[in-house]
């Protein structure tokens, strides 16, 4: 169903989640800790981090969220695999 | 409004097919301290919370369903190459002549998801001490799932989904102590 994908797709999409994992507790201790300005700070630096390893990742393996740039002007990237139940 | 991204909070890996780890993992899909019960509550409760905590519960409720699908593709990865026979010794023998091999809102022993899982008391303190409580019971069963489990590989990604109850929980009880303090300052005598 779906062709054997190379390392380095599981390689970069670990590190996505990685940052993303980051930048969810970083969200949650937020809510309740609005004003500290230190966490703001990371949350700021990892929410970069992630816009960048996300545009590498995409540039490369098709979209990872919706409302991407779709990278073919022939064909509609989204809607094609892996989805993330399958790899 | 929600976004989906192609890819899941932590990644899943299983070691076998294994239909009867399977059907024990259907608990916290369907089951009444799930991941679904759990999204459903809290974006639920968001609306008449006191704002200060409305984007807690957003967030956190919207985790859980990131959690939910990483639930399914571990039971989606358990069963799909076991033969009607597997999925029978399993104790999915009903299942399987329902659904096949497909998904359902329902716990390990069958029994389909309702809302009477979930509250809305609108009373914040109330409705928090629920959301506590929902988080220390998932907590409680990802860790006897682990205990019963042999797949050593779907037991890291199970640790991870406990030590996020974890999170979960403390974050919900800083939520009731800034409701508490906010409360008692409003007194006037």
């Amino acid at each position: 169903m779906i062709k054997a994908l190379p390392n380095e797709y599981y390689q970069q999409l670990e590190e996505i989640q990685a940052v993303d994992f980051v930048l969810m507790e970083l969200t949650l201790y937020l809510d309740t800790h609005p004003a500290d300005s230190h966490a703001i700070q990371q949350y700021n630096h990892f929410a970069h981090n992630s816009l960048l390893l996300k545009q590498k990742f995409e540039a490369k393996f098709g979209p990872l969220q919706q409302r991407s740039i779709n990278q073919k002007n022939d064909f509609w990237m989204w809607k094609s695999g892996p989805w993330p139940w399958q790899i | 409004m929600w976004s989906y991204e192609k890819k899941l909070q932590y990644p899943v890996k299983v070691s076998t097919c294994n239909p009867t780890l399977a059907r024990y993992l259907m608990e916290q899909y369907g089951g009444a301290d799930g991941e679904l019960a759990a999204a459903l509550r809290y974006l639920n409760q968001r609306y008449t919370i006191p704002d200060k905590v409305i984007g807690l519960l957003t967030d956190i409720g919207t985790e859980e369903f990131a959690h939910l699908e990483m639930i399914a593709t571990m039971i989606y990865k358990l069963t799909k190459d076991a033969t009607p026979q597997q999925l029978r010794d399993a104790g999915l023998g009903d299942h399987y002549v329902s659904h096949d091999s497909a998904l359902f809102y329902n716990n390990a022993s069958g029994v389909p998801f309702t809302a009477a899982y979930i509250q809305a008391k609108g009373d914040p303190i109330a409705d928090l001490y629920e959301d506590i409580a929902a988080e220390e019971k998932a907590r409680a069963t990802y860790q006897w799932i682990i205990d019963i489990s042999d797949d050593p590989d779907l037991n890291d990604s199970l640790r991870f989904l406990r030590e996020r109850e974890i999170v979960h929980s403390q974050r919900f009880r800083e939520a009731v102590e800034m409701l508490k303090e906010d409360r008692d300052q409003k007194k006037v005598f």
